[in-house]
């Protein structure tokens, strides 16, 4: 299972600059733990020391916040775009 | 749909009809839509990056009364995106540049300025004058109060922010859809998310998601077209794409009824770092005096400069190594570390070197320090020769 994953800028320093990259898994955990294989780092960003999703980041499967789908589990199909949306503070 | 917030002016006089008459003579606007600017008000924190092109639009669009929250002055620094400020503004404060610019763009504004720091002690009665909030501050404690503040009084706030070519944007009213708690439950802990004053931010960013939240404005005074409420709109500017995804209501969440301490909320500085830094902090003048000791071979330590490197190459503390801050804090960085040499870190202002100095002394660098006020302060008061950033 194949996913495309969009990477925001902030995170881009794990990723060499890339944008978009693709990642492997049935459920956004394992998407997660493809992430951090192929970029090690940035699954710390995401999730927390006990394995919850961090709450000043948003995770969306398709246009959905995994926060009112089934978290980590959300099924992620074959093909699906996933965006990664951290909470970001400036306006200066 | 959203009713109109803002109940019509009894008129327009002759010049405003002129003025005017662009929008005027589309349908959707027309009169009735004109004398609801002139009779809105509307409040803009922060005369800078977003406040900026947002003011000269609300100003240029006729909305009556225009207040403009800023204690901060006019840097040259500012002047790369924050088009409402010219050059001769330069040391003015924000708040009085910008009513100035707005008085030129439309005389028939009435401005408001507050020219002081917006806190729990004046919030609540700087919104009740206006009908709609526009935030474009840069930090997170600020963002929280203006949403809390924003849904105790029961009045929308249009809110963006930006990040280096990456912009966000939406309408936050708890009446009608969710708040900024619902979008992001809390902020991050200190030192993991860049301000644009550390990461940078390219200035046209400002007019692109500034002219989306004036356009929320507008729209929201005149009750037409579908507003951003429960929305969410990321614009990236390298791939030219906006993107538009849902925001809930958090099901657990709960509505704001009273103002908290927002800066603990937040934290300025993580406790960690704030622990590290306690007794190891030195100063830029202290620093200075360390440099000329290790030169003379009376003193021997490493000064490790944790910024990244395209600042490294505006300015820089002679004698430093880079080693960004990401480095130390994953733990790739400790091989090129000593572990017989005191370690003294800076960033730009400290914030970062007291992150990487807390990480540091968790890996046994006990003696590790780092220095107060970073390369700012050695600008300031060492080397003023060096630019600033």
């Amino acid at each position: 299972m194949s996913v495309s994953v969009r990477i925001p800028t902030i995170l881009r320093s794990y990723t060499g600059d890339d944008s978009t990259v693709s990642a492997d898994g049935a459920t956004l955990s394992e998407v997660v733990d493809s992430l951090e294989s192929s970029y090690p780092g940035i699954k710390a960003r995401i999730v927390d020391e006990d394995g919850a999703l961090r709450r000043f980041v948003n995770i969306y499967v398709a246009e959905e916040d995994v926060r009112f789908a089934e978290g980590l589990a959300t099924a992620t199909p074959d093909g699906t775009q996933i965006s990664i949306i951290p909470a970001v503070a400036g306006g200066c | 749909m959203v009713a109109p917030l803002v109940e019509p002016a009894d008129e327009l006089t002759i010049d405003e009809v002129r003025r005017y008459s662009r929008h005027l003579i589309i349908p959707d606007v027309g009169m009735t839509g004109q004398k609801r600017l002139k009779n809105a008000k509307v409040l803009v924190i922060g005369a800078g990056g977003l406040g900026s092109p947002a003011l000269l639009y609300l100003a240029a669009a006729g909305v009556g009364t225009l207040g403009i929250v800023d204690d901060d002055v006019v840097d040259e620094s500012n002047l790369q995106r924050q088009v409402i400020h010219g050059q001769s503004d330069i040391d003015k404060p924000k708040a009085v540049s910008a009513a100035e610019s707005v008085a030129e763009v439309n005389p028939y504004v009435n401005v408001i300025v507050h020219n002081e720091r917006l806190d729990n002690d004046n919030v609540l009665e700087i919104f009740s004058g206006y009908d709609l909030i526009l935030d474009g501050t840069d930090n997170f404690a600020t963002r929280y109060m203006v949403n809390d503040a924003a849904v105790i009084l029961g009045k929308p706030y249009v809110w963006g922010s930006i990040y280096r070519f990456e912009g966000q944007a939406s309408v936050f009213w708890a009446e009608h859809g969710p708040q900024y708690r619902d979008l992001y439950p809390e902020a991050p802990p200190p030192g993991m998310v860049p301000s644009c004053a550390e990461g940078g931010v390219l200035g046209v960013l400002c007019a692109s998601i500034g002219s989306i939240m004036v356009t929320e404005a507008i729209k929201l005074i005149t009750g037409i077209g579908d507003p951003l409420i429960g929305r969410l709109m990321v614009y990236d500017a390298l791939e030219m794409r906006y993107t538009t995804l849902k925001i809930r209501k958090d099901p657990n969440g709960v509505l704001p009824t009273e103002l908290i301490d927002y800066e603990a909320f937040c934290g300025a500085i993580s406790d960690e770092a704030a622990e590290a830094a306690a007794d190891s902090t030195i100063s830029v003048t202290t620093l200075d005096g360390w440099l000329k000791e290790r030169e003379d071979g009376a003193r021997d330590f490493v000064l490790v400069d944790v910024r990244e490197p395209n600042e490294y190459e505006i300015n820089k503390i002679p004698g430093s190594v880079l080693i960004p801050k990401n480095e130390i804090i994953s733990g790739r960085a400790f091989e090129q570390l000593p572990q017989d040499k005191q370690v003294v870190l800076h960033c730009k202002s400290g914030v970062r070197s007291a992150e990487a100095l807390a990480v540091l002394k968790g890996a046994g660098y006990s003696d590790a320090v780092h220095v107060g006020g970073g390369v700012v302060a050695w600008v300031n008061q060492v080397d003023p020769s060096q630019p600033s950033y």
